[in-house]
């Protein structure tokens, strides 16, 4: 399959391919941290997560009408108030499904499976019902529009560029947030030894509600970023759920690094495969190489060793 | 500081503890003595909410905490070292430490903590799952200190530990109570270490206490021949 290419126009597939992967890797980042981070602590699987998401970036699109409409001068920077937000409108969300429904499931896996599930088709109606089945699409600002040429042959587009950054960002800041701050203290004790930690003095309701909201609400700024490269839909968070919960269990469900591997490599290898197969040929090669790998490492990529 | 009247619990149908009755004082140790079975993990677990109540009353001071979470007991000052340490081992000694200052609101590990167990200064960026058995005892117990408790629960401290170390436990626990006047509840199966460690001893048995002495003039034969299977 390569033999109809040259040398010189491989090198260039590879790389635009490649930031292409990176894009894709970015939008995947910041879907599975929050699915990580609430898996991790809860064991809660969120089959709702990417409507979560959605909502970011339906806020988004709000957000962006508005400024076009009141502050037409300020346009450039609609972006930024769009993401916090998405935060704040996806981590309330979070917060009040929390407290209505996903506590009564604790240690229920089946339940909750089946409970967020339907809650994903009622937010997906809702979407349908608020904005219309079509896809809406947001008008990027103009610094983010047009590519950057590296050579001839390679082009990286800006927007791209503007999504890896703000992986890269909130990657840096769930990061801090779990390892340096008391509320991530405090959530790895529970996903250690859920009893201990209540019997330490952690309100372990608490902090299990402001997880979920955390979870969620950086799913909102992921649906963000997901605006600046593709078009919005009450159904397009359901493409990603499976792709993100790959990701999750491939890299370890307890380590955000696994989490963060992980969807390098698969989105670097979906992307890559997809311009030379069909993209579902590149799924099926995917997801049987994660399967083997899985078969011969069941607790994923990265594990901590440590005397049990 | 510790009062406990016709304290109940039950797993499902089966009633484990019998409406048990206990007064400890500041900065008394009891050691509660007891086989395998007879309701010395039971009876802790109560104390400290892990296990609802099915009757009777627990007050810490003049506080009932009877019916309240384990989190906030902790607030009202019981602090709890569980049977097998139950550290968090991947979290470092430090990280561990804090966990238990969740409830004082201060994020600083006071200085005479690590002044009881300098052993945990030296390693407080190892992670806990890498620390020795007996280190992890010390840790436990440093981390329940750290909620600056009024009263110390400790179920079965010596399992699993080496005898020089044992020791040094005991010695170390009247050297707490005696800086700061806490009161210290433990379970144990080991009569010498309850006769270094403890003013008073309790014997349970099937859920109910019967014998209570203090240890000046303990009948020694009389509590290891309810030890002796």
């Amino acid at each position: 399959m390569f033999s109809d290419y040259t040398m010189n126009e491989l090198g260039a597939i590879f790389a635009m391919q490649g930031f292409a992967g990176l894009i894709l890797f970015s939008v995947f980042v910041l879907m599975a941290l929050g699915l990580a981070i609430i898996f991790g602590q809860m064991g809660v699987i969120n089959m709702a997560h990417g409507e979560f998401m959605i909502l970011g970036a339906y806020v988004t699109y709000l957000t962006s009408n508005l400024f076009a409409d009141y502050l037409p001068s300020v346009f450039g920077l609609y972006f930024f108030v769009a993401m916090i937000l998405a935060f704040i409108a996806s981590g309330a969300l979070g917060l009040f499904v929390e407290w209505v429904m996903i506590r009564h499931l604790y240690k229920r896996p089946l339940d909750t499976l089946l409970a967020t599930w339907g809650l994903s088709l009622i937010l997906q109606q809702v979407y349908r019902s608020v904005f219309g089945a079509r896809e809406v699409g947001v008008s990027i600002p103009d610094w983010m529009m047009g590519s950057l040429p590296m050579t001839d042959m390679i082009e990286v587009p800006i927007n791209g560029i503007f999504v890896m950054v703000l992986a890269t960002g909130i990657s840096l800041a769930v990061y801090f947030m779990m390892y340096r701050s008391s509320w991530g203290l405090q959530v790895r004790a529970i996903s250690q030894n859920r009893m201990m930690a209540d019997a330490v003095g952690i309100n372990t309701a608490w902090t299990d509600r402001l997880t979920f909201g955390i979870g969620c609400g950086v799913a909102g700024v992921a649906g963000s970023a997901f605006t600046m490269i593709g078009s919005t839909g009450p159904t397009a968070g359901q493409l990603y759920i499976v792709d993100t919960f790959l990701v999750v269990v491939f890299g370890g469900a307890a380590s955000l690094l696994g989490t963060i591997a992980s969807a390098f490599s698969i989105s670097q290898a979906q992307s890559i495969m997809e311009f030379f197969l069909s993209g579902s040929m590149a799924k099926v090669l995917t997801l049987l190489t994660v399967v083997g790998i899985l078969m011969i490492r069941p607790q994923g990529l990265f594990t901590l060793k440590l005397r049990k | 500081m510790l009062n406990v009247e016709n304290l109940r619990a039950a797993y499902g149908e089966s009633e484990v503890l019998h409406g048990l009755n206990l007064v400890v004082e500041p900065g008394e140790i009891v050691a509660i003595m007891g086989r395998n079975g007879m309701g010395k993990t039971t009876l802790m677990r109560t104390l400290m909410g892990i296990i609802a109540e099915s009757g009777g009353e627990t007050r810490v001071g003049p506080m009932s905490v009877s019916g309240k979470k384990p989190h906030q007991r902790v607030a009202s000052g019981i602090a709890y070292v569980p049977q097998g340490r139950m550290i968090f081992s991947s979290m470092t000694v430090q990280e561990n430490i804090e966990t238990g200052l969740t409830v004082t609101g201060s994020s600083k590990i006071p200085e005479d903590i690590y002044d009881l167990f300098p052993v945990l200064k030296e390693m407080r960026s190892r992670r806990g799952g890498n620390l020795s058995g007996g280190q992890q005892q010390q840790l436990a117990i440093a981390r329940a200190l750290a909620s600056n408790p009024k009263v110390l629960l400790l179920d079965e401290p010596t399992e699993g530990i080496q005898p020089s170390i044992i020791r040094e436990m005991a010695r170390t626990l009247r050297d707490i109570r005696d800086k700061t006047d806490l009161t210290i509840v433990v379970s144990e199966q080991v009569l010498s270490f309850a006769l270094d460690v403890a003013d008073r001893v309790i014997v349970i048995e099937n859920g109910t206490f019967v014998h209570d002495a203090p240890r000046a003039g303990l009948d020694e034969a009389k509590v290891s021949k309810f030890l002796s299977v």
